[in-house]
């Protein structure tokens, strides 16, 4: 275990396991068909299902099933053929219920694991406990008013699923490479869109410390961490608190807690005297949630390919390191660009364009794959006109930040600017000449035996050339007139 | 007179234009007017106006030959029941001022059947009850007196403004809703018929939730045939109820009049409780000899659950209500006591608004689901339940229905039976079992006993067969003969 | 099991009920004779029973996922006892 925390009374190692909420991608609610769209005037998304009017009834939407199974069958899950909602009981101004529906003794997926890597290359297997749906809360704004706080229900009753992991976790790094792993898979699916600046997703982190070999103790759970850093920070901070209360003979209280970045600490939210007894039974209103194994097969077979799969089918197909591969389906959108580009053509040539050129052209210019000012058609083209002899290497850059600049093709940049690569022998020949000629001393040197000195009549020739001397040709050349 | 019709009849007199609906729903307005005062059966009546409206149209669609299954029928509608712009109050403080921006399905239904509604009907406070005497409008006067004796009596319960309203000529038929017996037990009590249908008949939605797993909304009428003609314009599916049946609607009133021949009719022997008066039982064994002239088969069967059904009923009932009602919590509707903190609106408004019924149920329910008594209560009760449905599957793999009384007693006075709750819970003991398993139950007057009061038997049947319910309901009704008026009634010295 | 007056304000703190020691008092009697009647069911054998859920009678149909309501702030509103512009509006909470 590599992370351990050194107390005074020996080393510690740390127990994580993550509860994450992910936003179903649906076009209604969970349980009603009010819209889930982001951004919209308070309450405008609300029917009155949501806002719990006397009489009113929810009725599942099929497609959050369904995005429920597929995510299941992304995490190689098992899919529970009959699941159940129960009510959760509790009274908040975000609840117009009383209580949120959700799945808590038969939820719709069981056991599952995800693979996470780590920035050492190993791999770890992290174990899914469940996957279950539940319906999303108001929001309360609190910054409108000195003594009122303001309740949006446009939130209340989105479908969430509810991932949780097995205390398996043991590192701060390990989290975070669980949660990029698991929105990784997530948009991949097209599930959720993994947005944790909009609260799309969240995490709850449980964490408790012990001594090696001994079993779990007292963990306690911090409740809605919204970045991927912070839950690794909490997660540092929090058991080092831990720590320190058991090294002074004291006790860790099973409680609630939050992460206060800015401090950088947790702090108590609720202590287990005031925790919720929740009061889950069977949702009257519901009947028994059951799907057919054909429906769930046929989700499957239409699964979109995922990261692990690609990134093996990469290095297969396309002859690239395990490294690169891992890179590039990173992000789909990544994947596929790369995969325009690399389609019939040479793949490790396309993978450095992609991650070396592309990436820091993104970079400068601040744009995303999806605004890429050159697009992966275009890209192609230029790795075509280097592989038929058109441009070479060098050129080829200089064609790319025009294509970067200007959008054009890159046959139209190689044509306007006269890059065509130039094979005409007598023309390299004369070049050739005329650099032997101004460097008459260095020819002699050269031929006394300083080798070394070939590289600079390449470099010579090619800036006589103006770089689009082919340089096979002018190797071949510069050999036999220099040697002769 | 007008007001002394059954459904059929008006149906008829109006298709026939002997009288237009306008006639019937001025002489139920008028029969509203002098006697509701006493029996306080509505908490809203409707603007005269509004309700002639409704009754004009329906005479210009007899007019045109285009009337609907309910055209022009004058009815009331429990309270509980949320109404486009009427105030549904559950007949609680609560919702006092509560305008619903929309129509319940099963109320939607019966505009669409042309029915006229004439107000809203009391009820105990959210359904909660068996004597209309929880109400914060109120307790509702059952029309019936005992015979030298003024005593007021209590009409049953919950829908006990509907039972009296149809009772005593303030309305031809009304909703009702049955959670545990709120139908039948007031249908009994006043002397007329209550049907409760199968859960899943009606659509519970826009009905304002008491207990999700048994609530069911039926009719309550004058005769056999008008519930089943009142019950086919209110069943039928509706997609925004989960638990809503998508079975196709029979036509209901058909199905009485059917011969009955042959059919088997059984007996439980659990429920000839203890304790039972002598005249229940006498009536009892009347309607079985009843049966069995008209050519029923009697079958002594056992229901070995039947006992246990009311402890489980007030184990999974509140447990459902304390729930259900967690939405009123003075936020988004209804009444709110201000407080300074959030949780002091929470619990001063919750206070403040429910009566103590209600909230007793709410703290039962509670805590019944809470950590440490789950397992013990609710979770054991689920499971009581599952053989209680279970004895009824399979003593309908014998008979056709049952036949049972619908009330241990007679209508009782204010005042009797209020002290311990559980004597009260034990006037659903013959209704709960049926609702527990989801079977169709129907109460059917028959005869008075010595005193002159109404009692009524029940019949059980299979789920979704509501049609063999009704006919042999039909031959009970036809065998009794039961013709007897109360003595608040809008015909009475007229 | 007999019901105690600290479980009896426990659960209508659980019920958001805010009630007087008196009416809790009350409360406490009233819900102690139900629990003993309901407490006949410990004499019912369910070995083996499965709980029943509802009223089972058919399987959860499922909609389609498409847009049919909200767009309704006025009829959602029109109700509240209190409300600011486009909210609903409580006594400020800070967790």
């Amino acid at each position: 275990m590599s992370y351990v925390i050194e107390g005074k009374t020996g080393s510690w190692e740390i127990v994580v396991g993550l509860e994450v909420h992910a936003q179903v991608v649906s076009n209604s609610k969970l349980f009603s068909g009010a819209s889930t769209t982001f951004g919209a005037e308070p309450n405008s998304q609300v029917s009155l299902v949501d806002a719990a009017f006397p009489g009113m009834l929810p009725v599942i939407n099929k497609e959050c099933v369904a995005q429920a199974v597929r995510t299941g069958l992304g995490l190689n899950a098992r899919i529970n053929l009959e699941s159940r909602f129960d009510r959760k009981n509790y009274f908040y101004a975000d609840l117009p219920q009383g209580y949120q529906i959700s799945q808590f003794a038969h939820p719709i997926v069981g056991e599952g694991t995800i693979e996470i890597e780590l920035a050492n290359g190993e791999t770890r297997k992290i174990g899914i406990t469940r996957l279950h749906m539940e319906q999303d809360a108001g929001k309360l704004i609190h910054d409108q008013d000195p003594t009122k706080s303001m309740v949006d229900l446009n939130r209340a009753g989105v479908a969430l699923m509810e991932i949780v992991s097995e205390p398996d976790i043991r590192e701060p790094e390990e989290a975070g490479a669980y949660l990029r792993k698991l929105r990784q898979i997530l948009r991949y699916l097209g599930t959720c869109d993994g947005n944790m600046e909009e609260g799309s997703m969240r995490a709850d982190v449980n964490v408790s410390v012990r001594k090696a070999g001994e079993p779990f103790r007292t963990r306690c759970e911090i409740k809605n961490v919204n970045s991927i850093r912070f839950v690794m920070q909490a997660i540092e901070v929090e058991a080092a608190r831990q720590v320190e209360i058991w090294e002074n003979g004291g006790e860790v209280d099973q409680e609630t807690r939050l992460f206060d970045a800015a401090r950088g600490e947790t702090r108590t939210m609720r202590s287990k005297e005031d925790a919720h007894d929740y009061r889950y039974f069977p949702d009257p209103d519901l009947l028994p949630l059951v799907i057919e194994q054909e429906w769930v097969d046929a989700l499957k077979a239409a699964l979109p390919e995922l990261p692990d799969a690609k990134r093996a089918r990469f290095q297969s197909e396309y002859g690239i390191p395990f490294y690169d591969a891992g890179v590039l389906v990173a992000e789909q959108a990544v994947a596929d660009f790369y995969e325009t580009v690399a389609k019939g053509r040479d793949g490790k040539l396309a993978v450095s364009w992609v991650t070396g050129d592309l990436f820091a052209a993104l970079n400068r210019t601040g744009k995303t794959i999806e605004t890429s000012p050159v697009n992966a058609e275009a890209l192609g083209q230029m790795l075509d006109l280097i592989a038929d002899g058109t441009i070479n290497g060098k050129i080829a850059k200089e064609v790319f930040e025009d294509m970067v600049e200007t959008g054009e093709g890159p046959e139209a940049i190689v044509e306007k600017k006269g890059l065509r690569q130039v094979t005409d022998t007598g023309v390299i020949d004369a070049a050739i000449e005329s650099v032997m000629t101004k460097h008459a001393d260095k020819v002699a040197e050269y031929r006394s035996g300083k080798d070394k000195l070939f590289g600079f009549f390449v470099g010579q020739v090619m800036k006589e050339t103006k770089g689009k001397a082919n340089p096979a040709l002018v190797n071949g050349a510069l050999k036999s007139k220099l040697d002769a | 007179m007008l007001t002394g019709l059954t459904l059929t009849e008006a149906r008829a007199g109006l298709e026939a234009r002997k009288f237009s609906a306008r006639e019937l729903a001025q002489a139920h307005l008028d029969a509203i007017g002098r006697l509701n005062k006493q029996l306080n059966a509505y908490i809203t009546v409707l603007p005269e106006q509004d309700v002639l409206a409704a009754a004009d149209a329906a005479d210009a669609r007899y007019t045109k030959g285009e009337a609907r299954l309910m055209d022009g029928l004058p009815v009331g509608v429990k309270d509980l029941f949320c109404t486009k712009g009427v105030k549904t109050t559950a007949a609680s403080k609560m919702l006092a001022n509560f305008v619903p921006p929309y129509e319940s399905s099963v109320t939607a239904r019966l505009l669409d059947a042309g029915s006229v509604f004439l107000g809203k009907t009391n009820l105990d406070e959210f359904a909660m009850g068996s004597a209309n005497i929880t109400s914060a409008f109120g307790s509702v006067l059952n029309p019936w007196k005992r015979q030298g004796d003024d005593a007021a009596l209590v009409p049953g319960g919950s829908s006990g403004g509907s039972a009296a309203a149809v009772a005593a000529g303030l309305a031809l038929a009304a909703t009702g809703t049955d959670t545990g017996g709120s139908i039948r037990q007031p249908a009994a009590f006043c002397g007329i018929v209550g049907l409760k249908p199968t859960y899943g008949r009606c659509s519970r939605w826009g009905t304002i939730a008491f207990a999700s797993s048994l609530d069911q909304a039926g009719p309550m009428t004058r005769s056999v045939a008008d519930a089943g003609l009142m019950l086919e314009a209110m069943a039928g599916f509706d997609e925004k109820d989960s638990t809503s049946s998508n079975r196709p609607v029979p036509e209901f009133s058909k199905a009485v009049g059917k011969s009955v021949k042959g059919l088997r009719v059984g007996i439980p022997a659990e429920y000839r409780a203890p304790g039972m008066p002598e005249e229940i039982a006498k009536m009892w064994e009347q309607g079985i000899a009843w049966l069995r002239e008209a050519g029923c088969e009697v079958v002594d069967v056992s229901l070995p659950h039947t006992k246990y059904g009311l402890a489980t009923y007030y184990i999974i009932a509140p447990a459902e209500c304390s729930s259900n009602l967690a939405r009123y919590d003075g936020i988004r509707f209804g009444e709110r006591k201000d407080a300074a903190s959030l949780d002091g609106i929470y619990e001063r408004t919750r206070a403040e608004g429910f009566g103590p019924e209600v909230r007793n149920r709410i703290l039962m329910g509670t805590y019944v689901l809470s950590a440490g008594y789950y397992d013990a209560y609710y979770l054991k009760a689920q499971k009581v339940r599952t053989l209680i449905k279970r004895d009824f599957v399979q003593a309908f793999e014998q008979v056709d229905v049952l036949l049972t009384p619908t009330a241990p007693s007679a209508a009782f006075a204010h005042g009797e039976n209020m002290d311990d709750p559980v004597q009260m819970y034990l006037n659903d003991i013959f209704t709960v079992p049926a609702s527990m398993a989801g079977v169709p139950a129907l109460s059917v007057p028959v005869g008075l006993d010595s005193k002159g009061l109404p009692l009524g038997l029940q019949i059980i049947g299979r789920h979704f067969d509501e049609e063999t319910v009704l006919s042999v309901g039909g031959a009970l009704e036809a065998a009794a003969g039961f013709a007897h008026k109360p003595t608040l009634h809008a015909e009475a010295g007229v | 099991m007999s019901l105690d007056l600290a479980t009896t304000r426990r659960i209508a703190k659980l019920a958001r009920i805010g009630l007087e020691d008196a009416e809790l008092e009350t409360v406490r009697q009233k819900l102690d004779g139900i629990l003993g009647w309901v407490d006949q069911l410990s004499e019912v054998d369910v070995e083996g029973v499965p709980p029943m859920v509802g009223t089972e009678t058919e399987a959860l149909r499922q909609r389609d996922d498409v847009v049919t309501d909200g767009n309704c702030r006025d009829a959602i509103l029109s109700c509240a006892p209190e409300k600011s512009g486009p909210f609903y509006t409580v006594p400020k909470v800070v967790e």
